[in-house]
């Protein structure tokens, strides 16, 4: 099976030609370096993504928190983990890198806060 | 009236780079007005990766990138912030009339700095006719719906044009779980970056139509459907080619427009087409010791080069200010 | 059950003028409308014209009505606090027969009483109105032209008939009217009108219904006329385009239509339009590209540079005609109704006097008239800081913060605006829209939406969720990310 892909390793986005044989690429061609081979094999063989989101709070001056995974997750988790977030109260503060979730959807990424919220936002830097 | 050595309109990326970078060349009396409550600008609400790889060398979201920045404002005491201050007026002699809750002030400022961004070009600015129901929605609004408000606005989605906030927000309306039925672009291929295009769109295997043109909204209170059209390499319609998608919801992402309506009251010399100052070096305008910086200087496709071009802001600011003495 | 001695049909800018006018006298009024707020039907779309009497048939209803509703218009807006701006208008003419039509014109304005007609010349035109076409002849000046905001004309109407008595009923749709046999126990009553929100008794009936008067009637039992929506498009300049002309201008008018205009509004943005097409839906308000068409090239001839980028709105109205004159009547066959219909232009200059000619009929058939010791004219003035100098929107925020606190940036509209909107009736985002220009401006409201969705929320106590372009069915968003 031939599958087609365009390499975002860099902006000159080349057109891949993938050959795949039972899940695992035998053959590459259209790439103009080597990124795209090795983009190639990830995309086809365990393409992987960083999710990101923003989880709710409870008694917080935001009503969201931004979130992302620490690391990349299989793509075919994404909805799973979407499920996941989608349960999520945050009632304490919270600052930027804190873990949220760990090991969201048995990804073995965590969930991390990708925004500060304090108990009181307004006051951090309102100084007039 | 009081006066400042240097005042800075915006608190997004551009404005709290350019009050740093002013700071770092010396700049010790500096105001930094922000009409929202909180810093950071519109990259609170891009919550998505992709940001920061050349300004910190590193792959973050848009919240990370502003916190990164908001620190670095907040350890220097000189730059004075006020939230919630809006700036409504402005003289060609630099007097900023600014309001905030029970406040009217007019600050004379010896430099400004503009840092106010861009709006996003409107359904009524591509001339889509039609009913004008609810459900019409500009991509960084339903962005701003989603990810700050915590609401999904439509559960049905077609997207007008194929900018990066509305491929963006294709992805984003896909994971909260609502449907989206196309992305339709007049030109022949999309303005957004690549990476987008693969994971926003392909990824979920979103049908993208190029070269075609949505020919009016229908629906009397809410978005009942749109028709869709193709057309030749000079935007006529291809009759034939006509159908229609039933949705609920439509997104505008066609573009942004500097706003600079505040220097051109100023005075300051306007490119009435892209809305951003007549001038040949980046951030300066017809006005000496008036700068603007970031989107409303010119619409940038990544906050990365925002960043990089506002510290010039700062450092010009410095350099007059300096010059003054 | 609710039982009124008069009850109007329809809350549009008629409707509104006949309730105020009416709430001078002890009687009890209610005022029953389908929308969830005043003047969203007919009335939104109105340009706000308060014409001088012109352009109309020396012999007409709505010649006559037009004339003594200019002088009665001014008074109004005055004790209502409504800004009232007399601009003037131009009936450009542009060769030879042109100008003797316009000869014709100002023989037949002054018969029906339009003062200060003036003809003038090209010259004149190239000094007061630079953009217009070189080739224009000469124009009539009819300087008692002005212009209102034509909503909130009718939400303040609404409000003051309020303070006088008048219960408003909105959502309110009339369904069915059953006329009350005389000699019944419900004596006095003669109307039983069912709505959506239940039943209302009525001694008399006025119908004000703009597109659906005919229906309205018919429902009474009178079927004489027939009201075919003529559909108008309408398209918002920028504010940057304020001053492009300094009157009205009009071409000459065609038998069934005053042209395509150039408009100055009530709030700065110049509007060109409208277009004029006969319709057989009554709620067909979509905009096409061949009214955009039309209108931009039929401007053009007076304003040759107008850009087509400048265009930042544009909307579609539906005119309630009903052949070429207004019907205001007394119905004998069914004593207790009065029909208003076919009330398209010049209806806004026209109903106050509609309003008078009603109360008239009223009195004439049997309906006893005393005033009450009390009558609140006046009304407290709206504030716009978009409208004041920075000095007065200094003093303002000093006395209330909130007037501090920008919501709208394009339009520069308050926290403070948009809650006194509210408490004065708006309930939903083109009611805040309307009267206070929130969302009115370049960005469409991409920036205050957020901001005003959570302000209705949060003053209404309405879920956000529930919260409504135009009443509803038009939900902004469909769903609360807390509800799971």
């Amino acid at each position: 099976m031939i599958r087609k892909l365009t390499c975002i390793e860099c902006p000159a986005g080349c057109a891949l030609l993938v050959e795949v044989e039972s899940g695992k690429v035998v053959g590459i061609t259209g790439n103009n370096c080597p990124k795209g081979e090795k983009y190639a094999i990830t995309e086809v063989e365990s393409p992987v993504r960083v999710l990101t989101s923003t989880v709710l709070t409870e008694g917080l001056p935001l009503k969201t928190i931004p979130v992302r995974t620490d690391a990349p997750i299989p793509k075919a988790s994404l909805f799973k983990a979407m499920e996941e977030i989608r349960k999520i109260r945050i009632k304490k503060p919270l600052h930027v890198g804190n873990v949220i979730t760990k090991n969201l959807a048995g990804s073995g990424a965590n969930l991390i806060a990708t925004r500060e919220c304090l108990a009181d936002q307004g006051s951090a830097t309102q100084t007039i | 009236m009081f006066e400042r050595e240097l005042v800075i309109v915006g608190g997004g990326p551009a404005g709290m780079e350019a009050a740093t970078s002013a700071h770092k060349s010396g700049v010790r009396d500096i105001l930094l007005l922000e009409r929202d409550q909180y810093l950071g600008g519109i990259l609170n609400q891009c919550i998505h990766p992709g940001f920061g790889i050349e300004h910190f060398k590193e792959v973050l979201t848009g919240p990370e990138y502003a916190d990164r920045v908001i620190k670095q404002v907040t350890s220097m005491p000189e730059i004075e912030v006020s939230l919630r201050s809006f700036a409504v007026h402005l003289t060609k002699d630099k007097v900023l009339t600014f309001m905030k809750p029970g406040i009217l002030e007019n600050v004379k400022a010896k430099a400004l700095i503009m840092a106010t961004g861009c709006r996003e070009r409107t359904r009524e600015m591509i001339h889509i006719p039609g009913t004008r129901p609810a459900g019409v929605f500009p991509a960084g609004l339903a962005q701003k719906l989603i990810n700050i408000e915590g609401f999904l606005p439509g559960k049905e989605v077609v997207i007008v044009g194929s900018g990066d906030i509305g491929l963006i927000m294709a992805r984003r309306f896909l994971l909260e779980g609502a449907k989206v039925k196309a992305v339709i672009e007049i030109q022949k291929k999309s303005r957004g970056l690549l990476r987008n295009i693969v994971q926003c769109i392909d990824d979920f295997d979103i049908p993208m139509y190029f070269s075609h043109k949505v020919s009016n909204i229908y629906g009397r209170n809410r978005v009942e459907k749109v028709s869709v059209i193709k057309v030749d390499d000079d935007f006529n319609e291809l009759a034939d080619s006509y159908f229609e998608i039933e949705c609920d919801t439509v997104l505008i992402s066609v573009g942004l427009i500097p706003e600079n309506e505040l220097i051109e009251m100023a005075g300051v010399e306007i490119d009435k087409k892209t809305n951003t100052p007549i001038t040949e070096e980046v951030n300066k305008t017809s006005i000496p010791g008036l700068f603007v910086c970031g989107n409303s200087f010119k619409v940038y496709d990544i906050a990365d080069s925002v960043s990089r071009d506002s510290a010039i802001a700062g450092e010009l600011a410095a350099e007059y200010l300096r010059s003054l003495k | 059950m609710n039982a009124y001695d008069i009850i109007v049909i329809g809350g549009g800018v008629v409707g509104t003028s006949i309730a105020r006018e009416l709430s001078r006298y002890k009687l009890r009024i209610g005022l029953l409308e389908k929308e969830e707020e005043l003047a969203f039907g007919v009335s939104k779309s109105n340009s706000g014209i308060i014409h001088p009497g012109t352009q109309n048939p020396t012999d007409s209803l709505k010649g006559k009505l037009c004339v003594q509703g200019n002088k009665l218009t001014r008074k109004i807006c005055k004790e209502l606090g409504v800004v009232f701006k007399e601009v003037g208008e131009l009936i450009v003419a542009f060769d030879d027969s042109g100008m003797e039509e316009l000869m014709r014109l100002k023989k037949e304005g002054e018969e029906l009483g339009v003062p200060k007609l003036e003809i003038v010349d090209s010259a004149w035109l190239k000094k007061n109105e630079p953009n217009l076409s070189d080739k224009a002849a000469g124009a009539l000046y009819a300087p008692t032209a002005g212009i209102i905001s034509p909503y909130r004309f009718a939400y303040d109407l609404g409000e003051n008939a309020a303070k006088n008595g008048v219960e408003i009923h909105l959502l309110t749709e009339v369904q069915n009217i059953n006329l009350i046999p005389e000699n019944s126990t419900a004596e006095k009553y003669r109307f039983e009108v069912s709505t959506s929100k239940g039943s209302f008794r009525a001694r008399y009936l006025i119908n004000a219904a703009g597109l659906f008067a005919d229906e309205i009637s018919k429902m009474a039992g009178i079927d004489n006329f027939k009201i075919t929506p003529r559909k108008g498009e309408e398209f918002l300049l920028d504010k940057n385009d304020e001053h492009m002309t300094d009157h009205l201008l009009f071409p000459l008018p065609t038998k069934t239509s005053k042209g395509v205009l150039v408009i100055k509004t009530s709030d700065g943005n110049p509007m060109i339009g409208p277009t004029a097409k006969e319709v057989e839906d009554k709620e067909d308000l979509s905009t096409t590209d061949e009214g955009l068409e039309k209108v931009l090239s039929s401007v053009r001839k007076m304003i040759p540079t107008i850009n087509s980028n400048d265009i930042i709105a544009y909307f579609a109205g539906l005119r309630p005609a009903s052949g070429h004159d207004f019907i205001v009547r007394y119905e004998d066959k069914v004593p207790g109704l009065i029909n208003v219909a076919g009330i398209q232009s010049p209806g806004l200059t026209a109903a106050p006097a509609i309003a008078l000619m009603v109360r008239d009929l009223l009195k004439k058939n049997g309906l006893t008239l005393r005033r009450k010791i009390f009558f609140h004219r006046h009304r407290r003035k709206t504030v716009h800081l978009f409208a004041v100098p920075l000095s007065e929107t200094e003093k303002l925020v000093k006395k209330d913060a909130a007037y501090g606190d920008i919501v709208c940036r394009c339009e520069m509209v308050s926290a403070k605006e948009v809650t006194d909107a509210i408490a004065r009736g708006a309930k939903t985002l083109d009611g805040i829209k309307f009267r206070t220009r929130a969302q009115a401006g370049r960005c469409h409201g991409g920036f205050c939406t957020t901001r005003l969705l959570r302000i209705l929320a949060d003053e209404t106590g309405k879920k956000v969720i529930d919260i409504t372009k135009r009443g509803p069915g038009s939900e902004i968003v469909k769903k609360d990310r807390r509800d799971v």
